[in-house]
């Protein structure tokens, strides 16, 4: 038997050499929701098969800090054209963490969201809610050494859709996470707590179990306001962890 | 039923990109001009080393219709095999003009979307076996509520495709035609064309990784 007991640290800097924690799909949507309409004719009939991770599922793409600009993470300044956007200054800032809590670093977060009307500037948008010549609804940010983040942006509204006819969605800030490995790779949406449109969100309610719902609402932040400017959300992530490996190492 | 309790975070839950998902992730197709360096199709430049391809398609519904609002992302490893990222524990160095990374949408019109890259060399599999070379790939849109992963591979590889570990871990073997892309040169480029079915007729394998 070919028996290696690996050092956590020798392993270019990752300190776990195993596979990611399999996703437990019960803490996530599953891909028919009939309740959201879209899901019906969008998602595969036959069930997922479940691989055993190889390289090509632990690694994924880096970021360099170099490419952003100084208001990627600021949604008030970096569309701005002769003002400031209209609406309510807020704050949202969290951490990052692995399923185990380990932080996790440089990951990349894109967000993108409504304006205070609730109006996406999207060619195919076309609510009556009132585009604003000064916000563009899109930023991003890398994650700091503690797996932390914080942005700046104009608390989206509620806008309506068509599901059932008179459907709307709670005010949310859609965010993308791309971190150390491609079985990480998450896309989802942050709402604000209090929403009382949270309770009948079809989008929302794909989601199985309530504690798992409420992991996707941004906590009122007080003590973190800052006074005559802005309030404060406070949201954090949670991403699939890896293992460690102190026998054999199947990986490769 | 619960009677311990351990320091273990459950996942956040996934939830749809929706319709506007180019605002955040492609937000030139958006006509925003926020960002100086835009993410893109493109995973080669000058220095890239390797065979040049093009990667196409479209994506269908249940109904046969192509998905005109649908975000497709893909990773793979360099001409030698070797991933770009931090985690890749082969010794080797990746190549440095190759990111392994681009981000595509389809086109709002027609449904097609595209990439440009090189065809990615072969990558260990586990326990000291050979995967044949293969890009992953994943799909987020209106209406999908988790990402849908998949892989493309190659079908001028038949010989590497027959020992490929994951392809053959799919019982049902008609199905692993569908991670299949069909090479056609046009005008002395290398193209190879990727359909995803999402539902119903020759399904596309899609994966839990």
């Amino acid at each position: 038997m070919n028996l290696r007991i690996l050092n956590g640290e020798s392993n270019h800097g990752s300190s776990r050499s195993g596979a990611y924690a399999q996703r437990n799909t019960d803490d996530h949507p599953p891909a028919h929701t009939p309740g959201y309409k879209t899901s019906v004719l969008r998602s595969p009939r036959n069930a997922l098969i479940s691989i055993a991770q190889t390289l090509t599922e632990v690694t994924a793409p880096h970021f360099s800090e170099d490419k952003f600009g100084p208001k990627d993470n600021d949604l008030i300044l970096n569309c701005v054209q002769d003002g400031l956007p209209i609406g309510e200054r807020i704050i949202i800032h969290g951490y990052v963490r692995d399923q185990f809590g380990r932080a996790v670093k440089n990951a990349l977060l894109e967000v993108w969201q409504a304006n205070a009307s609730g109006r996406y500037r999207h060619p195919n948008d076309q609510y009556i809610g009132t585009l604003d010549p000064n916000f563009g609804g899109c930023g991003r940010m890398l994650t700091d050494e503690n797996g932390f983040y914080v942005f700046r942006t104009i608390r989206p509204g509620p806008y309506p859709w068509r599901n059932r006819i008179n459907e709307w969605r709670p005010a949310h800030i859609h965010f993308s996470v791309i971190a150390d490995g491609w079985a990480q790779r998450l896309i989802s949406q942050l709402y604000f707590e209090g929403d009382t449109l949270i309770d009948s969100c079809p989008i929302l309610k794909t989601v199985p179990t309530d504690e798992q719902r409420r992991a996707l609402i941004a906590l009122e932040d007080k003590s973190n306001f800052i006074e005559a400017d802005s309030r404060c959300y406070r949201f954090d992530i949670n991403l699939r962890g890896r293992r460690s490996t102190y026998f054999e190492n199947d990986l490769t | 039923m619960k009677n311990q309790a351990f320091d273990e975070w459950r996942e956040t839950p996934s939830q749809t990109g929706g319709p506007y998902v180019h605002i955040g992730l492609l937000p030139k197709q958006a006509d925003i001009d926020v960002f100086e360096h835009n993410f893109g199709n493109s995973l080669v430049d000058d220095k890239t080393e390797g065979q040049r391809i093009r990667l196409e398609g479209q994506v269908f519904d249940g109904l046969g219709i192509p998905l005109r609002d649908v975000l497709i992302e893909i990773w793979q490893a360099d001409a030698n095999g070797v991933y770009a990222g931090n985690a890749d524990p082969q010794g080797t160095s990746a190549d440095s003009g190759f990111s392994g990374w681009g981000r595509a949408a389809a086109d709002f019109g027609t449904g097609f979307w595209h990439f440009d890259t090189i065809k990615p060399g072969c990558v260990p599999g586990r326990k000291g076996s050979t995967q044949a070379p293969h890009i992953a790939l994943v799909v987020f849109a209106r209406g999908v509520n988790i990402g849908l992963n998949t892989r493309v591979y190659f079908d001028d590889e038949t010989d590497a495709n027959a020992k490929d570990p994951v392809l053959n871990s799919i019982e049902w073997v008609k199905r692993r035609e569908t991670l299949i892309a069909r090479r056609e040169d046009r005008d002395g480029e290398r193209i190879y064309r990727f359909d995803i079915r999402i539902q119903g007729e020759d399904e596309t394998v899609f994966f839990d990784i």
